[in-house]
């Protein structure tokens, strides 16, 4: 039975990635432009036009050309950029693509680091004085906009107090150490709006479990404070948070070009507006399926992990 | 495990052979956006080592709230209010600190829910809800914890329980999670077990099974129970004694079978007449009782029963009356101007008849 379940969920998966891929597909061919002009430039003759037309396999049938680009996908070949330097787009993907997971990965951890105590804090006793103040700066944090917030860090951290480097990236081949020092800051600027976003989430979570009988029987039990928030509250109130962190982690892959740019980061976010400035249509296609199928993959796995989370959805219809 | 049970004899001897519990004039006020909602208000009552007192009253009447501040789940802050005094083995809960208390809780003192669809995490399996007391309160490891939780699991009779200890609450009925939260309370084996409407979630065959679960396993190991019902069909037969709650006071308090013989305030009679018994002819109608408990909020300044009493007069509405014992009978007390059935035969003191009476 489980692995009739595994199977059908990996269908249903591949489903959504044909899907994903059919829209991005099609998503370039409605942008504005004709790639050819890009490649050709002004002043071209017609007939240059047509050949460049037929060597791109513009002319052939819609879904010809969708099953062969995909054909191509799937062997790791996202094509070659089609604005100079012509470069090989899997290639620039997968020098972007680290750094964009990595402070992520790392906004996210540090946003958990400090939304689960300030959130325990705050469900703890709810209506106090802590809890509002943390209410109150969770919702400051989240009004600033995110510019703003890493050119204050960039101030504080940087310029005044010289803690940590600004506008440099060292890759993680140069030292895990270095690359962490590096990616620090801009993490933090992440990890900001995050934190107030988890913060609230899990807190109203977390009220509404501690007001549950199973923790008042865990209390009769003579649990501490720390093992029934821990042990006994956390889990059950963590389905908005994890749903909330695939979502958090999709969006940050593509979408942190303003951090990128205050800590000029090497990520997907300027790749993806770079190439859309040049009209490389073909760069932005890869880009894009890239950050679709880890969205979607990453949700996939969200999924999974409500089985983990309450055993009583195990049978249901994972 | 082996030295346990000596050490619970050392504690019961070297304790004062004064009764296991003492409340004295217990008030519990509820600060509520709509005022002080008074739940228990001048309750008074004692529980020897190994007897079981019932608490009966209808839903409101502050029955569980009475249970929580005995327990000390109950205590004075933003919310709450505590007045008087609970004293466990001498001991003041309410002045105690919050570690202290929880060293007494799930270890000297369980308490059993009402309903066990919601009293479980469902997120542990069975195994950790018994082990992490015992791990907590007797530094048991792994493996000792476990094969207690074993041994729990068929105390209170349920099949399997190498199978059971490692499945989730919702995978077991009703019946079998009532069993858990029990064996949870008497992990440790308490003195004390708060019994709170531990069978009003379930069906009435299954009822039947935890009450005589619980009877049995108050002789076996000897504990003093709480058991609070709305029902008082449900503590018959098996109580020592019985306290009538009525809108946050003791209204009637006796041993059980003085109680049952002749109840003298109307509301412990209506309670009783309440009770569907076999021996009633089909589709008759039962004496419920009209109208509905005061508002705690504002309750009325006398007898709070009056309104609704068929024998109320003018001294009910002005004055509260007061616990007073039966004449002849000190141990049977009652708050009332106008007793019904004080006429009835009463045996003059409790005799080898009521004490054995179940």
């Amino acid at each position: 039975m489980a692995l009739r379940t595994v199977l059908k969920r990996l269908g249903e998966l591949v489903l959504v990635l044909l899907i994903v891929s059919f829209g991005t597909f099609m998503l370039i061919s409605l942008m504005p432009g004709d790639p050819a002009v890009s490649i050709l430039g002004e002043g071209h003759s017609p007939a240059e036009y047509a050949a460049v037309r037929a060597d791109l396999g513009l002319n052939d049938p819609l879904f010809e050309r969708y099953l062969h680009w995909l054909g191509e996908a799937l062997s790791g070949n996202l094509g070659t950029s089609i604005v100079p330097p012509y470069v090989d787009v899997a290639d620039r993907i997968m020098g972007a693509l680290p750094v964009s997971v990595e402070l992520a990965v790392l906004g996210m951890g540090m946003a958990l680091l400090f939304s689960l105590p300030l959130a325990m804090i705050s469900a703890h006793r709810a209506g106090g004085r802590l809890d509002r103040l943390i209410s109150a700066g969770t919702f400051g944090v989240l009004s600033v906009p995110s510019f703003l917030a890493g050119l204050l860090i960039i101030m504080v951290f940087a310029n005044q107090l010289g803690w940590f480097p600004r506008a440099e990236w060292s890759r993680l081949s140069e030292g895990l150490g270095q690359n962490l020092y590096h990616a620090f800051l801009p993490a933090l600027t992440i990890a900001l709006a995050e934190t107030a976003m988890f913060t609230r989430v899990l807190r109203n979570d977390l009220i509404g479990t501690l007001n549950e009988d199973f923790i008042l029987a865990a209390k009769a039990k003579g649990m501490g404070t720390m093992h029934i928030l821990f042990s006994d509250a956390l889990r059950p109130s963590s389905f908005s948070l994890v749903t909330l962190m695939g979502i958090s982690l999709g969006r940050l892959i593509g979408s942190t070009i303003i951090v990128e740019y205050l800590f000029a980061l090497p990520g997907m976010g300027s790749l993806i507006i770079g190439a859309a400035d040049n009209g490389d249509f073909v760069m932005v296609q890869g880009a894009v399926l890239v950050i679709a199928v880890i969205y979607v993959v990453v949700n996939a796995l969200i999924d999974i992990s409500y089985g983990y989370l309450d055993p009583r959805i195990r049978r249901a219809h994972v | 495990m082996t030295n346990a049970p000596a050490l619970l004899e050392e504690q019961a001897a070297a304790s004062p052979s004064g009764p296991l519990l003492v409340v004295d004039e217990l008030r519990t006020t509820i600060h509520t956006p709509r005022g002080d909602l008074r739940a228990v208000d001048g309750v008074s009552l004692t529980l020897d080592r190994g007897e079981m007192l019932g608490i009966v009253g209808e839903s409101g009447s502050g029955k569980s709230v009475l249970g929580r501040t005995i327990m000390g789940l109950h205590t004075t802050g933003p919310t709450t209010t505590i007045q008087g005094r609970v004293a466990f083995d001498g001991l003041d809960i309410q002045q105690l600190e919050p570690a202290r208390l929880r060293e007494l809780w799930g270890d000297r003192i369980g308490m059993v829910f009402q309903d066990p669809m919601t009293a479980l995490n469902p997120v542990k399996k069975i195994g950790v809800h018994l082990t992490e007391t015992l791990r907590k309160h007797r530094g048991l490891s792994r493996a000792e914890a476990r094969d207690r939780a074993l041994e729990l699991l068929a105390q209170v009779g349920i099949p399997d329980p190498r199978r059971r200890i490692g499945q989730f609450p919702h995978e077991m009925s009703g019946g079998m999670r009532q069993r858990v939260v029990i064996a949870m309370a008497l992990a440790n084996e308490p003195d004390l077990l708060i019994a709170d409407e531990p069978t009003t979630a379930l069906d009435v065959t299954v009822q039947r099974q935890i009450l005589d679960l619980l009877d049995r396993l108050q002789d076996e190991l000897g504990m003093a129970v709480i058991l609070i019902s709305h029902n008082l069909g449900v503590v018959a037969g098996r109580a020592d004694r019985v306290a009538v709650m009525y809108a946050g006071r003791v209204v009637e308090t006796a041993e059980a079978a003085s109680l049952f013989r002749a109840p003298h305030h109307p509301y412990a009679e209506a309670l009783l007449d309440a009770i569907p018994r076999l021996e009633l002819p089909p589709h008759l109608r039962l004496d419920a009782i009209d109208g509905a408990p005061p508002n705690m909020l504002r309750p009325p300044p006398g007898c709070r029963f009056a309104p609704r009493c068929r024998y109320a007069q003018d001294d009910c509405v002005a004055t509260m009356p007061t616990l007073a014992a039966t004449p002849g009978v000190p141990d049977h007390r009652f708050a009332c101007f106008h007793p019904v059935h004080l006429d009835a035969p009463e045996p003059a003191a409790p005799t080898a008849d009521t004490a054995g009476g179940r």
